[in-house]
């Protein structure tokens, strides 16, 4: 039986070098910066050196299971993943709306 | 050990070429793939998928697959005819009958074909002495909307594939006591360190990704840190203004309506949300329904009418134009 000290949310509070990203997803750098460069991917603003939120662990890792699992190339890798991003903020807005509207009354 | 059938997996013919099998594997992925259907058993399905075509692919693995023959049904229990086991040992190094910890029985097939030539995330299984790292891993913990708010501890019993002393995939039990902190939302992802699958010569543990669904709650809805609450009043504290008590996730608290509150407004309960991580939480909304009783005595009956007659307030003066535009 394991207990875990070593936790963290992965929330875009907390930012991450892209080293950091490589090692969570498996994916290689020079991958990531293409994301980068075809907006599937965006660096925190403001500081010198390439952050990103830590939120973008999670979608870098599913970036590495597409290509690896749908023989993706980068580019069209990049395009899923704007796409897929789109549609969770669509999803996101239907909870938020759904959240407002009261269940029916039994 | 139990059979399965890779080529109806795929829905290809025995005899198809390594083509078809990619075509095959191609269209099943895009549609079962987990991360893009919302097909809840897209993972399960997914996994048999890929599996299939991780054999098949492979001319090797295909052809001693092939070997095994066709008479089995999916699920079946089966052992391998001695002749491709005896082959399979020379080929990829198993322990010789009775040399102990290896026998076909009590692995499956994708141990096997996984095994032999597997290949993980971060890129292919190495020589003997190559450092590689632990296969991470993601499940889904589900939490009520309290567990939620104050943080709690979870046992998670997992079966994650790991390595035996063979330096073969196995599933390994594994329970971990995981502190979930304070302040999950649905969907957010706690990473634990090192609590993945094990490195193999001196590689880095995986990491273990939880992935958080908050169960549905009986008075609240939860959008991010915010909540949500249906707040039902009678008509005469809508119209006169009233203090009620309101259940919020910390206890009860007291709002006040203002007099001639309508239906549909939403009264802002400040920082009675959720945690957030940055510090700070969510707000709670009541938003208010007016609800009539159902069932009136003779003296609320009496008291409705005498309203009825004394009042001018028309709920429908935006119809008299009759609604046309211009």
């Amino acid at each position: 039986m394991a207990e875990n000290d070593d936790a963290d949310w992965l929330h875009a509070e907390t930012q991450v070098t892209i080293v950091e990203l490589a090692r969570s997803s498996g994916l290689p750098e020079d991958v990531l910066r293409e994301l980068v460069e075809y907006g599937a991917l965006e660096p925190a603003p403001g500081a010198a050196e390439w952050c990103f939120g830590a939120d973008c662990v999670v979608r870098v890792r599913k970036a590495a299971r597409l290509r690896d699992d749908l023989e993706l190339e980068t580019e069209s890798l990049a395009l899923v993943l704007s796409f897929l991003e789109r549609i969770q903020r669509l999803e996101a807005q239907v909870r938020h709306l759904h959240a407002q509207i009261a269940p029916p009354r039994r | 050990m139990k059979y399965k059938d890779y080529y109806a997996i795929l829905g290809v013919a025995r005899s198809a070429s390594a083509d078809e099998i990619k075509k095959a594997y191609r269209k099943l992925a895009q549609k079962f793939h987990p991360d893009v259907t919302k097909d809840p058993k897209g993972e399960e399905k997914f996994k048999d998928i890929a599996e299939a075509y991780q054999t098949l692919k492979d001319a090797e693995k295909r052809a001693a697959y092939d070997q095994l023959g066709t008479g089995y049904q999916p699920g079946q229990d089966f052992r391998p005819p001695p002749d491709w086991e005896r082959q399979f040992r020379e080929r990829y190094g198993g322990a010789p009958p009775g040399a102990g910890g290896f026998s076909f029985e009590d692995i499956d097939l994708s141990d096997l074909f996984g095994g032999f030539a597997s290949r993980g995330r971060r890129g292919a299984r190495g020589g003997a002495s190559m450092r590689i790292p632990g296969e991470d891993f993601e499940v889904a913990v589900h939490l009520s909307l309290e567990e939620a708010y104050r943080g709690t501890q979870v046992d998670l019993n997992l079966a994650l594939p790991g390595y035996d002393e063979q330096g073969r995939m196995r599933q390994v039990p594994k329970t971990i006591k995981a502190r979930i902190p304070k302040g999950a939302t649905d969907g957010q992802r706690l990473r634990l360190r090192g609590q993945g699958g094990k490195g193999i010569n001196g590689g880095p543990d995986g990491d273990l990704y939880l992935n958080i669904v908050l169960h549905p709650h009986a008075l609240f809805r939860p959008d991010g840190h915010d909540l949500y609450l249906d707040l039902p009043l009678a008509p005469w504290e809508a119209a006169l203004g009233a203090t009620i008590e309101v259940p919020t996730l910390s206890g009860a608290v007291n709002l006040k309506i203002p007099p001639g509150t309508a239906a549909g407004r939403k009264l802002r309960l400040a920082k009675k949300g959720l945690p957030k991580p940055g510090g700070g939480e969510g707000d709670l909304y009541a938003i208010v329904q007016i609800v009539n009783p159902t069932v009136l005595s003779e003296r609320e009956r009496e008291l409705f009418r005498e309203l009825a007659n004394a009042s001018r307030f028309n709920p429908r003066g935006h119809f008299a134009g009759g609604g046309s535009h211009g």
